[in-house]
């Protein structure tokens, strides 16, 4: 591999990439397997509920969202954090970033894609959906925000998507990719990331008849959340990256985004404050979805211990993070980030959206929690998310290292092998960045 | 029930005869397929236009394919009709509280009026504790031996044809609108089940078909309107439209019919001689939630 001479064309390109996909230690195989058995397991109960419709789940007149939708809006923040590599990278000029930015693509990717799958397994008619199609469809744009969101959450994939190929293939052949060319783009895709979480935040904040979603903090708390979510789950994923593959992953990029977790998780929790500060000062009938989420209503209190359990966590982590030894040690940081990950997908997701729906709006309290149909279906998804970042991912790096050994001193990839080898040549590089 | 002509151009009707030979032709030639459908049904409804969208003869095709589908499905004969809504008619309702007695007898005249899914029901009558008004006192599953009960008052809601709809910008494939004649519809061949206007509405008062409707042959009312009380299909969402069927033939709603204490008034609000103008212009009336100026056309009020 690490001899291998550059190549060109289109077509090159894509076999190439294809080829590298079709051999892999066990190991990759077993993780393949395994993710490919969890969509069929998820894809035979999505079969079901297309057969006997969304009644397999629980959701309700009274709660009309559920599962689906709160992952959805987990998922949309976790794309948009992407932007906490490429601003840093384009923006900054930081070297060690932008070495990795195509893994945050990627990652983006996965997260959208997930995120739009999310939309389409919880609607009645999935068969119907060529009705949003320009001339043959319907579209209510600019009026419904759930169309806004459709554009700017397909846009961002197609962003993100197109921008990754065009730096990777010029990584292909050999040469850097113009920046001069596609800057104008990542410009435009940074603040589509913003866009996305803004859009699925109003799509929330224009409820004007649900008083627990409607709110101008919403947006800045859903991009606060988003931006400790997103980095811990991108940490975490490169790490992983360089544990089984040859692709130098800095330290410092670790850390720099345990640090971006760190401030977002301080914003969070004092958007957290703000907002239940307004809600319990004064309790007004308004406030009866919060009471119902952090105290329940009489016997109704199904999501009270998630709720705590997620202020708990983000709590912990941020005390953690904000201590710098803590945060350097590798044990105590992945603990943190981990929290941060639950915590926050606790909170904006099922956190935030079902009490939107509780009391509702003719002051009915019923309850909801995902039937096991919706946590299967959820799980494939997941797993077709993981297989997508897997899959891109495995035809990147090779390419990624062999640009980077041919242009770059000091460091190189691991000859390819076992991942064990790989990953003690990754080790020396993470001690350097701590001292 | 029995099944008018409806008031709109006979031409269209000849068509549909027509074109109700035509289908009867084709339903022999083709092979049933697709559990029952023919497969040329089945292309036609897939590809079915947006019903603002469709010509007169798409639309007389569409009722054929819809009477077909009940037949299948039901083994009953439904007539689907497409009344038009009448020129200078704007509907509204207002309901006097000081009458209702809280028999809930709307609710279920309008289930079997308009063919409603038995798990679903389009009016909520609540029962409001006696000097109280904020709708979280509301008891919605009241069921005493008898009512009203003592120091309860009794409040029905359903959709309040708001004339500034929230659902209707929240739709993203505009499968939901508001008619010439007032009333907030849903083209249940159109909608695509996201439910996004379900979070809009601020009165609960839009319903999903998360199964197929549980709905008997023999309960099936066979006077129908496609925006209206035609049966649906699973995975999309239905809510009152003011007896449609009804109400542009100049009848009644079913609820107003059924209601034993004379507590509803539905009529022509551009009728300045209408029983509902006179309410409105006599009496002390509100809305729900007015605060959220989505200007419902449903009006309460009591007896001085």
């Amino acid at each position: 591999m690490t001899n291998a001479p550059f190549r060109s064309g289109i077509g090159n390109f894509v076999a190439d990439g294809l080829r590298e996909l079709a051999k892999g230690p066990p190991g990759y195989w077993v993780w393949v397997i395994f993710l490919l058995g969890v969509i069929a397991f998820g894809g035979m109960h999505y079969l079901d509920q297309l057969e006997r419709g969304l009644a397999v789940t629980h959701m309700s007149n009274q709660v009309s969202w559920g599962f689906y939708i709160a992952n959805f809006t987990f998922l949309v923040g976790v794309a948009a954090a992407a932007v906490m590599l490429v601003i840093p990278a384009y923006i900054f000029h930081r070297k060690d970033i932008k070495d990795v930015v195509l893994m945050g693509d990627t990652m983006a990717i996965a997260a959208v894609t997930m995120a739009i799958l999310f939309v389409v397994v919880d609607l009645g008619r999935p068969d119907r959906i060529w009705h949003m199609l320009p001339f043959v469809g319907r579209f209510n744009f600019p009026q419904s925000l759930l169309a806004w969101d459709v554009i700017v959450l397909n846009g961002y994939l197609l962003l993100n998507f197109g921008i990754s190929a065009y730096i990777l293939y010029n990584h292909y052949r050999g040469v850097e990719a113009s920046e001069r060319r596609y800057f104008p783009i990542v410009l435009l895709a940074i603040l589509w990331a913003f866009a996305i979480h803004t859009v699925t935040a109003f799509l929330y904040a224009a409820a004007s008849g649900r008083a627990y979603w409607h709110t101008a903090l919403l947006a800045p708390r859903f991009i606060a959340s988003a931006f400790a979510s997103g980095p811990a789950i991108m940490a975490i994923g490169l790490q992983i990256i360089r544990h089984v593959t040859a692709y130098p992953i800095p330290q410092s990029v670790i850390n720099h985004l345990a640090l971006v977790t760190t401030f977002a998780l301080q914003i969070t929790l004092f958007f957290l404050g703000a907002e239940l500060f307004t809600e319990f000062y004064d309790e007004t009938e308004h406030s009866l979805p919060a009471r119902y989420l952090f105290f329940g209503l009489g016997e109704r209190a199904a999501l009270v211990p998630w709720i705590w359990t997620a202020v708990g966590l983000l709590a912990a982590a941020t005390v953690i993070l904000m201590i710098h030894p803590l945060r350097h040690n590798p044990v105590t940081m992945n603990l943190a980030l981990v929290m941060t990950i639950v915590g926050i997908w606790i909170e904006k997701g099922m956190g935030f959206v079902i009490p939107g729906f509780i009391p509702t709006p003719l002051g009915e309290v019923f309850e909801y929690a995902p039937s096991f149909t919706e946590v299967a279906v959820s799980l494939g998804i997941l797993a077709i998310g993981l297989l997508i970042f897997t899959l891109l991912a495995k035809m990147a790096v090779p390419i990624q290292c062999r640009f980077l050994e041919a242009g770059r001193d000091g460091r190189a990839c691991a000859p390819a092998g076992g991942p064990s080898r790989q990953a003690t040549a990754a080790e020396p590089e993470a001690e350097g960045a701590k001292a | 029930m029995s099944s008018k002509p409806p008031a709109d151009d006979s031409a269209l009707q000849a068509r549909r005869r027509f074109l109700k030979g035509l289908a009867a032709g084709t339903a022999v030639a083709a092979t049933p397929a697709w559990g029952g459908a023919s497969l040329g049904d089945v292309f036609a409804d897939f590809f079915q236009k947006h019903y603002q969208r469709m010509t007169a003869e798409e639309v007389a095709a569409a009722l054929e394919r819809i009477e077909r589908k009940a037949k299948r499905r039901y083994d009953v004969a439904i007539e689907c009709k497409n009344t038009p809504p009448q020129p200078g008619v704007v509907y509204g309702y207002a309901i006097n509280i000081s009458k209702c007695r809280g028999y809930r007898d709307c609710v279920h005249a309008c289930v079997e009026e308009n063919n409603l899914s038995r798990d679903t029901q389009y009016i909520r009558v609540v029962e409001m504790e006696e000097g109280f008004e904020g709708l979280h006192h509301a008891n919605h599953y009241y069921d005493h031996e008898l009512v009203p009960a003592p120091g309860k008052y009794y409040l029905p809601m359903q959709c309040m044809q708001c004339d500034n709809p929230p659902c209707v910008k929240a739709c993203p494939i505009e499968a939901t609108w508001q008619e010439p004649d007032g009333i907030v519809v849903v083209d249940y061949d159109w909608c695509f089940g996201c439910r996004y206007c379900m979070t809009a509405c601020p009165y609960q008062a839009r319903h999903f078909n998360w199964g197929n409707p549980v709905l008997k042959p023999d309960e099936i009312n066979p006077d129908t309107h496609y925006l209206g009380n035609r049966p649906r299909p699973k995975g999309v969402v239905e809510k009152c439209h003011f007896c449609i069927q009804r109400t542009r033939e100049g009848r009644q709603p079913a609820c107003q019919e059924a209601c034993p204490t004379g507590a509803r008034i539905f009529g022509n609000l551009l009728d300045p001689h209408s029983e509902i103008r006179y309410v409105l212009e006599h009496k002390a009336v509100f809305r729900l939630k007015e605060d959220l100026g989505t200007e419902p056309k449903f009006w309460y009020f009591r007896d001085n």
